[in-house]
């Protein structure tokens, strides 16, 4: 029996990423090297500060602050250099799936950027609004990137959401956000 | 008889009126979650570890474990109607339950998945009872190398059996225990990575870093590649079970628990393995082999209940030793830092009324989830067409209204999408979150483990290795490092099936099932 006892062959797990056959470039069939790039100036980073590290006086015991470092460090500079190895070799890490995901298309770069957008943003307005106004906004806004239209339904449901939450952390749970102006006239 | 008796004063604290709300919330909150597309159980407790900064210890855990059995449910609801699960361990459920639900039998798919995990607690839960005060007594003087030794444990398991390439899962973990470094050192108040932020050199918190990988990055990651039209749910009744049915599960309910507990107590990978294991063997002993990948009512009994069961064995870790087997304990484990409580064989002895209560209220919630979710299926069934627009714009603003509650900063907000677009990344390439995640929690108490140990042996590195229990678990820890090359000298199958990554814990236990097909 070369076949064993597997279950039903419908598709349940993670979908293979569509990587096409005809790659229009090596650097893009190998964009994952990027990581393992990323990798290593995380390692020199690490073990730089480690390294420049002034320890004399402060040094208690055998290991200092110095050690864990250097061998995270270290272990970064491996890891990116095995990573290499591996996808040079051919090895692919599998895009995550799942319920909402669809691999079969290209990433939307535009709403992801768009989206960090309008959190950025909104994030920026919560000492000057308050954050009813500010998450208000995150809200549809990030609805909006998304692909909501609905100009009736959204901004209801995001000052509903916000300013439930805000009742929720700042009088139920004792956790301080700013109100801004707006709850000032409330 | 101790137990008995600590597990009484346990319901006395489960079941003021208070607690029970707790309970209430959290399975109700989890199941919701756990149905939602696009949530798990680990980015649930994640957003809401902000409430525990309003919250009693024990009014919290009691609801994170809620929301941990909870989404167990919620989530094979949404495997057996959609077919599309998100949680690796509702895999399962789908291959049986989905079936079922395409020719007319989603109500008894359900009813089986709602016992199953009813009975898979029930049994968990009670051997969690028995085990985990044993545990805790045996654990109870380790000192800083065996504290060490686990964690390298946790840090070896998450990173080579989980996933399907180790160097990935090592470069998780070392994302993490880079970000871990950040902040001042703990033992000498030396600056570490803080490159003269003052921000900085208080480190990144743990909860900015749970709801940016899980939250953040998981929004960011299905807004690239967000489906245009989400599959539709099959529609479903009240769900039932009829006499035959019942005749064909209870022994698949009796014997997920068997499975399933010894799973979840050891770090490979929480419920995936066992409810993959417990659909063979429940396939094997069928005497209805015909039905099987046409709807097989076992195959949605036996791991629905296996699954509960290892969620319970997770506990046992999670509680006698702090070691975080899956996710949804290593955002567990950052609540209990966040309260200042080191889960761990001390936790009996130092707070019995918290782990009492928690462990009580765990039979209070599955009697719960059990009493609510069949009347309420069709209902959570809505829930899996709400738009996904509002689902992730809701995630977003709850990971930010979390990040804000850390220290009402805007800078946490921007570390938080920094983190976010490094979640982003690692799921584009492939790399597991959850080493990352345990990295962070556990990195630096293990390096302070580390240099305690090392401080008492005066720098001799036999320091490490001086006690029983370290050198049984470093033993363990080299047997799963050297799996590989034990796998390619014991004989083995050759094809791994759909959807489970091929794991050493799953191929070690299924090679010889396989044979007698």
């Amino acid at each position: 029996m070369t076949t064993p006892s597997t279950p039903a062959p419908e598709q349940t797990g993670p979908v293979p990423p569509a990587t096409p056959r005809t790659a229009r470039s090596w650097l893009r069939d190998h964009s994952e090297l990027g990581v393992g790039a990323l990798l290593l100036a995380l390692g020199v980073l690490v073990l730089t500060d480690a390294l420049t590290m002034d320890v004399d006086i402060t040094q208690r015991g055998p290991v200092g602050p110095k050690t864990v470092p250097v061998v995270v460090g270290i272990g970064l500079l491996l890891v990116a250099t095995l990573l290499a190895v591996d996808v040079l070799r051919g090895g692919r890490g599998q895009a995550e799936a799942g319920e909402d995901v669809d691999l079969g298309e290209p990433a939307d770069w535009r709403t992801v950027l768009l989206l960090s957008g309008v959190f950025l943003g909104s994030a920026v307005l919560i000492e000057p609004l308050g954050f009813p106004a500010a998450g208000a906004l995150l809200f549809w806004g990030a609805a909006y990137t998304l692909g909501s239209r609905r100009v009736d339904r959204d901004p209801l449901i995001a000052a509903v959401l916000s300013l439930a939450a805000y009742a929720l952390f700042d009088k139920l749970l004792g956790v301080p956000l700013p109100g801004g102006p707006l709850m000032g006239v409330l | 008889m101790n137990a008995l008796n600590s597990l009484l004063d346990g319901f006395g604290t489960a079941l003021t009126p208070l607690n029970l709300l707790w309970a209430a919330v959290g399975v109700l909150l989890g199941t919701a979650i756990g149905v939602l597309p696009g949530i798990g159980p680990a980015m649930a407790v994640a957003l809401l570890l902000p409430v525990t900064y309003g919250l009693d210890p024990t009014g919290a855990f009691i609801m994170f474990a809620g929301i941990y059995y909870g989404a167990m449910f919620g989530g094979s609801t949404t495997s057996i109607l959609l077919n599309t699960p998100g949680e690796s361990a509702a895999v399962v459920a789908a291959m049986e339950g989905n079936p079922m639900a395409k020719s007319g039998r989603g109500a008894q798919a359900l009813a089986a998945a709602a016992v199953g995990h009813f009975a898979g607690g029930m049994v968990g839960t009670l051997l969690l009872v028995a085990l985990a005060p044993t545990v805790a007594d045996l654990a109870v003087d380790i000192g800083a190398p065996d504290y060490f030794a686990i964690m390298v444990l946790a840090f070896i398991a998450v990173t080579s059996v989980l996933g399907s390439s180790r160097i990935r899962g090592l470069a998780s973990l070392l994302i993490g225990l880079t970000i871990g470094l950040i902040g001042l050192d703990q033992m000498t108040g030396q600056q570490r990575l803080t490159f003269g932020s003052l921000h900085l050199a208080d480190g990144v918190d743990v909860v900015i870093v749970a709801v940016g990988l899980f939250a953040i990055g998981e929004a960011l990651w299905v807004a690239a590649h967000l489906r245009r039209r989400p599959p539709e749910p099959i529609p479903v009744g009240r769900p039932w079970l009829g006499r035959a049915d019942l005749r064909r599960t209870w022994k698949s309910w009796a014997r997920g628990p068997l499975i399933g507990f010894p799973f979840g107590a050891i770090p490979a990978g929480g419920a995936e393995i066992p409810t993959f294991l417990s659909y063979v063997t429940e396939k094997r002993l069928s005497k209805h082999k015909d039905e099987w990948g046409k709807g097989a009512i076992e195959g949605v009994a036996g791991p629905e209940s296996a699954a509960s069961a290892s969620a319970a064995g997770t506990l046992v870790s999670m509680l006698t030793l702090g070691l975080p087997t899956t996710a949804v304990a290593a955002v567990m484990l950052a609540a209990f830092q966040q309260y200042g409580i080191q889960p761990g064989p001390l936790l009996f002895e130092r707070e019995p009324d918290l782990v009492w209560g928690l462990i009580a209220s765990l039979f209070v919630g599955m009697v719960l989830l059990l009493a609510l979710n069949l009347p309420l299926a069709p209902l959570w069934a809505k829930l899996l067409r709400v738009p996904r627009p509002y689902l992730y714009a809701g995630i977003m603003f709850f990971a930010a209204v979390g990040a804000y509650a850390v220290g009402g900063e805007v800078i946490d907000l921007v570390l938080l999408l920094v983190i976010g677009l490094i979640g982003f990344g690692m799921r584009r390439y492939g790399l597991p979150v959850l080493p990352a995640v345990i990295g962070v929690i556990l990195g630096p108490a293990a390096e302070q483990q580390l240099r305690r140990a090392l401080q008492i042996s005066d720098g001799s590195v036999t320091g490490l290795v001086n006690t029983p229990f370290s050198v049984t678990v470093y033993a363990v820890v080299v047997l799963l490092l050297a799996w590989p090359l034990l796998r390619r000298a014991l004989p083995h199958r050759t094809a791994t099936p759909a959807g489970t990554p091929e794991t050493a814990g799953e191929s070690e236990s299924r090679t010889p099932s396989d044979r007698g097909v």
